[in-house]
């Protein structure tokens, strides 16, 4: 579904990440793990096109979006939910959720996202900026899922946010792997967290994938020294 | 108190607060177009007053050709006029956008001269166009007159329809904004640009709408102001400056605020000029704005969220 190869970008002339190669299959959950400053923000970044990518080459169920814009990209299915949320604060939770909706051209919000996030109902004439982490956390996956996505982008997901909702942000995004046709690469340090959904995890470091596993056979030891600094 | 008698004083009051809302009304329409580009391209467009100036002489131009055309038209083509006066203004401000602007994103410093370059090469066309006099346009007479309220007191026609224009545009710009989905991705360009790209709005085309229908607007300013004063190829930078005010004032991205500081500095300065001389009154308006402002950084009304 996302083919990246030899992708290298950079920050003016020093190099961050040094041609990395992946793909991503249909309906897979792959976790990018890494300590911080390894390049996992900057690789999403460059994927959803907010970077330029400096060499290679990434596709999207066949089409290349290499040099397309973000909202290019967003049209041929990729969404991302940014680190840190980047929810818009001063438009509602309805709102906020309809900046999604320009790509898919639903005209109302579908039940389903209502469903997954009941908090964002209750919330939905409130501003976005005046919600708690966890819960501006599931409003902009909110916001990315009603772009009718193919590829879902999550730039670590559970920074900064207690350790209860953690676990309520991994149900969800199993439910919406089961509910959806989609594919979910999420960025990550909290081992148990990916442990709860991914298939496959991928380790970088320095910029390069030093290390692939699926998850049966993930040694969760080896991996722990990897993220530990 | 100043030789006037309580009656009298309260006649100029409320006379000078009229002509002090048709201020309000100009001042309020450029702010608008002003405010919603700066507030989401962070350009500030030193020609705005220019395209305020294209909306008044379209106006005069038409109505030379009504009257010498189709004289018995004259009483209805203003409103008609008011259209093409947006339009044309929204034309060039597209163009301009497109040709100029959008190269100029990521250099603030460098669209404020290129901006003020700008203006100066449209005064001069508008030189050698109509001449360096100012001209008025054929105005209907129901336009013309006044309405007398008591022997004291005259309030002119003209000034009410300034502003029932002011008070339908900046209605039709609220819904615009709050209501249809071009507004909201225009709020949501103005909070994030890069995140709105990356939920899949085309923010460069969002900008070009965004700039074209500030222009618009200050386009309609254009030709309410015609009917209060005449038009001079200056006449719309000398509005520029009191312009900035009110935005800087108000808050840049509030509407609210906008029409609240465009109020308060429109009659601050008509009911002083009475009073005061016309460069004391600026002076003492001035004075209250930079005060306020030192207390209140960004501006009258802003919005309060967690950041």
């Amino acid at each position: 579904m996302l083919e990246v190869s030899d992708l290298h970008v950079s920050y003016g002339q020093s190099e961050v990440i040094h041609g990395i190669s992946f793909t991503a299959r249909d309906n897979e959950t792959l976790a990018i793990m890494g300590r911080n400053g390894m390049g996992k923000t900057t690789l999403f970044k460059s994927l959803i096109g907010i970077l330029a990518a400096g060499k290679g080459s990434i596709k999207v169920d066949g089409s290349d979006v290499t040099k397309n814009e973000s909202y290019q990209r967003v049209e041929n299915g990729i969404a991302y939910v940014p680190q840190g949320r980047m929810i818009f604060p001063t438009l509602t939770v309805e709102e906020n959720i309809k900046t999604g909706m320009e790509v898919s051209k639903l005209e109302r919000i579908p039940d389903d996202i209502f469903a997954l996030f009941p908090v964002l109902y209750d919330m939905r004439h409130r501003k976005g900026g005046n919600l708690s982490g966890g819960q501006q956390q599931q409003l902009a996956i909110a916001r990315a899922l009603v772009t009718n996505p193919k590829v879902l982008l999550l730039d670590e997901p559970t920074e900064g946010i207690q350790p209860s909702i953690i676990k309520d942000i991994a149900n969800i995004l199993n439910e919406i792997h089961k509910l959806r046709d989609i594919t979910i690469i999420v960025s990550e340090q909290v081992l148990s967290f990916t442990m709860a959904i991914a298939n496959r995890l991928i380790v970088i470091d320095k910029g390069s994938f030093i290390h692939e596993d699926l998850r049966e056979n993930v040694d969760t030891t080896q991996i722990s020294k990897y993220l530990s600094v | 108190m100043f030789g006037y008698s309580v009656s009298d004083l309260g006649s100029i009051v409320v006379m000078q607060g009229f002509s002090g809302l048709s201020l309000f009304s100009v001042l309020l329409l450029m702010a608008l177009g002003l405010a919603i580009i700066f507030g989401q391209m962070g350009v500030i467009n030193m020609a705005h007053g220019e395209f305020m100036t294209i909306g008044a002489y379209t106006i005069y131009v038409l109505g030379k050709i009504t009257a010498e055309y189709f004289p018995t038209f004259l009483p209805y083509y203003f409103f008609f006029a008011l259209f093409a006066a947006f339009a044309l203004a929204f034309l060039v401000g597209y163009l301009v956008e497109y040709l100029m602007i959008r190269h100029l994103y990521k250099r603030p410093l460098d669209t404020l001269l290129a901006t003020w370059g700008l203006s100066l090469i449209m005064q001069q066309i508008f030189r050698t166009i109509f001449g360096g006099r100012e001209v008025s346009p054929n105005l209907p007479d129901w336009l013309m007159g006044s309405w007398s309220v008591t022997d004291t007191i005259d309030i002119p026609i003209n000034g009410m329809v300034v502003m029932a224009i002011t008070f339908a545009v900046t209605g039709l710009v609220v819904m615009f904004m709050f209501r249809s989905s071009w507004g909201l991705k225009v709020r949501a360009t103005t909070q994030n640009r890069l995140m709105a790209g990356a939920v899949g709005i085309n923010t460069k085309k969002v900008d070009r709408m965004t700039f074209a229908v500030g222009c618009g607007i200050a386009g309609v300013a254009g030709a309410a102001f015609t009917t209060i004063a005449s038009t001079g190829p200056t006449s719309g930078s000398q509005y520029i400056v009191d312009t900035f005010l009110v935005v800087v004032f108000g808050g840049a991205t509030s509407i609210l605020g906008a029409i609240a500081s465009a109020f308060s500095i429109a009659q601050a300065q008509s009911i002083l000029t009475f009073f005061l001389t016309n460069a004391m009154g600026k002076v003492v308006t001035l004075l209250v704005v930079i005060v306020i402002l030192m207390l209140r950084p960004e501006g009258l009304f802003s919005s309060k969220v967690r950041k």
